[in-house]
């Protein structure tokens, strides 16, 4: 098969990175309070009528060679996080701290910097390439940009297309479009690691595969990532990948966090009735295991104008009044094993029925599938 | 609640479809898309029969045939550059022999579908009871008012809440799971005993999708409807299907009760697809990927096409296309080895 991965030796890059600024400790990047809401123009003057609430006040940290699931349904705010992250938009509320260093402050560490050691990797293979470029030039162009040689930077692009599974003799001067869309999805996860930065972010990268292609790139994911000694924050909908690729997960709804915390803990404890609900939506591969009653009805509502208090509640099977009356806190992050959901359930003193009692809202929730 | 409407509109009865011939019959179908540049041979002999009342799921990936092969049915195909032959019959229509206005009368009425993205299908500027009513005045001559009242109902058939602001909805002011539900609305106004499904969950997030699967599920069993499922998830196919067709490179390797394919599969390509899916596997350990890409469409091998990636092929698979045998009762197999594989262990919960 020509697109056969020959994969060079596995060498892990020895504990101790020497591009590490802030210890091993030093969380990867800390996100606080980050904030983006788009606002909507209209009517006479063409002045702001609303704003879309995509990303509001999410705050989290990405640990030093983890992979951090992020899930949640379309409109959720996933991607704008992803954008943010990158600084591909600017933000309007929140700082991140990158291995110590404040991203684009006084003493801090330049977004040039910021996006040499963070990359990116799209969900749309076909248009984040230049379609006028072979892709070994798309590849060679950031270490060119970045003050390569035109020789080095050749080099290290066919370096690299070797290391994804392809031939750079065979594959090098090929345009995007004589590529299959795995293999361009090789091209641009090559082309992320030509600075050789520290952390990728995947937006949805693996989703416009097709199944058998999707499972060849995500173990090429996990090749690269020991390989580099890479940090990933991994963006999906698909709740199976996102089980098999993280060590942590974090699940968003309307533009918030509503649940973190260890993958084991998230897919077989989840505390946010919206966390079970998704889990619930996964199908079965098994004929007989058929599902007749929906986890959740009706569709995800309209980030403009998001409900009062939690903002699940207008789908929540438990929702109460303290719900509406004011919004659940995530609670505070300790370490890798904390496990938090915002919701008043969780929280003894909020004043929910069936609040402090998690397993008796879990029989609840099955009650409520069933019934 | 069945589908038994308050207004009596005369004429247009669904084809009177007996319960022992098969309403759907495609024979040797094959489809060839010609250019100047090549001929991409899109289906290369595809034959199936499906009863009334049946769901039928065809599995593939893209590029597989999946598409072309329900486009071929419905006639959608662009008639200068596809080239069609093989026989496809639908009740006691000849769809390749009809003309283009039988055609007409065929889509909507008897055979009607539902597409990915609802957003391209329905059209912008007309509201939803408008195209609903459109349809059902067309393949019916019942007044407009008449219509009208149907679309209403037809919406509550397929639970759009508060369906009488939503009759005055233009698509755009829907999100994408009722847009999805008005898509169907529309395909089901003139009871259909045919209902093509290309991919219609697939733009959907998962806690929409399988409220849409569940109501499909549903209506399908009220209407008594064929339904051809078109999906590349294997748990669609899981949910819904009562026989499964898996396609690769234009062919159907594997036939059978959703059952017996999925849980029991006997052709290495579904054997891998159900491996390579992620689901549940060890989170240290590599998928098991199938390698390789799918074939180039424009220069098929000879023999049997998924042999390049398949890690049982030999010589003689590349000889000559495989034959489908059957394999068990109902449950054929287009491989050679099929016999010969080891008896696959599917830990699949």
């Amino acid at each position: 098969m020509e697109a056969a991965p020959k994969r060079p030796k596995l060498d892990t890059v020895p504990p101790g990175d020497p591009r590490d600024r802030g210890g091993k400790i030093q969380p990867m990047l800390i996100v606080s309070g980050l904030k983006k809401h788009f606002p909507i123009r209209g009517g006479l003057l063409n002045r702001k009528v609303g704003s879309v609430r995509a990303v509001d006040d999410v705050s989290f940290v990405v640990l030093k060679g983890e992979t951090l699931g992020i899930v949640g349904e379309s409109g959720c705010g996933k991607s704008t996080l992803a954008r943010l992250l990158m600084h591909l938009i600017p933000r309007d509320a929140g700082e991140l701290i990158f291995d110590g260093d404040g991203v684009a402050e006084e003493r801090g560490i330049s977004l040039r910097e910021l996006r040499r050691n963070m990359q990116m990797v799209f969900q749309d293979s076909y248009s984040s390439l230049n379609p006028r470029l072979p892709v070994e030039d798309s590849i060679a162009y950031g270490p060119k940009v970045h003050g390569k040689s035109r020789k080095e930077a050749k080099e290290i692009a066919r370096d690299l297309l070797a290391k994804v599974g392809l031939r750079p003799e065979l594959f090098g001067s090929r345009y995007p479009h004589e590529l299959s869309g795995g293999q361009k999805q090789r091209v641009n996860v090559a082309r992320a690691l030509a600075l050789s930065p520290r952390m990728l972010i995947l937006d949805e990268a693996v989703s416009a595969l097709d199944k058998s292609v999707e499972a060849q790139v995500l173990n090429l994911l996990r090749y690269l990532k020991r390989h580099f000694n890479l940090t990933y924050v991994f963006i999906s909908h698909d709740l199976n990948v996102v089980q098999y690729i993280s060590d942590r997960v974090l699940v968003m709804y309307l533009g918030e966090v509503v649940e973190i915390g260890p993958v084991e803990e998230i897919y077989e404890r989840p505390k946010h009735p919206y966390t079970r609900a998704l889990l619930a939506s996964r199908l079965s591969m098994d004929p007989d295991e058929r599902v007749e009653d929906p986890p959740l009805t009706g569709d995800p509502p309209n980030p403009i104008n998001p409900p009062s208090g939690c903002r699940f509640r207008t789908r929540c099977p438990f929702a109460e009044d303290v719900c509406a009356a004011s919004a659940p806190a995530l609670g505070d992050w300790v370490d890798r094993t904390t496990h938090l959901a915002a919701c008043h359930m969780e929280n003894a003193a909020s004043g929910h029925s069936l609040a402090g009692r998690p397993e008796g809202a879990g029989a609840q929730m099955r009650l409520a599938a069933t019934a | 609640m069945s589908l038994q409407f308050t207004t009596t509109i005369p004429g247009a009865a669904p084809i009177a479809a007996s319960a022992s011939q098969p309403l759907v019959e495609v024979k040797d179908l094959t489809v060839k898309f010609v250019s100047r540049e090549a001929t991409v041979q899109a289906v290369n002999g595809v034959s199936f029969q499906m009863m009334p009342g049946e769901v039928l799921c065809i599995i593939g990936e893209s590029g597989s045939g999946k598409s072309v092969t329900m486009r071929a049915l419905m006639r959608l195909l662009p008639k200068r550059r596809a080239v069609i032959s093989g026989g496809m019959r639908v009740g006691e229509h000849d769809i390749l022999s009809l003309s283009e206005r039988q055609m007409t009368e065929l889509r909507g009425a008897t055979i009607s579908m539902i597409f990915q993205e609802p957003m391209t299908a329905l059209d912008p500027v007309y509201t939803i009871g408008e195209q609903i009513a459109e349809t059902v005045v067309r393949h019916e001559g019942c007044s407009h008012k008449a219509a009208m009242a149907r679309a209403l109902e037809l919406l509550q058939v397929v639970k759009v809440p508060s369906a009488e602001r939503r009759l005055n909805a233009y698509p755009h002011e829907l999100s994408g799971g009722l847009r999805q539900r008005a898509m169907i609305a529309l395909a089901l106004s003139c009871r259909p005993s045919l209902l093509l499904a290309d991919e219609p969950t697939t733009a959907l997030d998962a806690t929409v999708q399988i409220q849409v699967l569940i109501l499909l599920r549903k209506l399908q069993k009220e209407l008594g409807m064929g339904v051809i499922f078109v999906t590349h998830d294997l748990g669609v196919a899981a949910q819904i299907a009562d026989r499964v067709a898996v396609m690769y490179a234009g062919r159907i390797v594997e036939y059978g009760d959703v059952r017996d394919v999925l849980m029991h599969p006997r052709h290495p390509y579904t054997l891998g697809m159900l491996a390579s899916t992620v689901h549940g596997q060890p989170r240290d350990k590599d998928i098991e990927a199938i390698p390789g890409s799918p074939p180039d469409m424009r220069r098929l091998a000879p023999g049997c096409s998924f042999a390049p990636r398949c890690r049982y092929a030999d010589a003689a698979c590349t000889a000559a296309v495989p034959a489908t045998e059957d394999v068990a009762p109902g449950h054929r197999v287009a491989c050679i080895k099929a016999a010969a594989l080891p008896e696959p262990r599917i830990g699949m919960s």
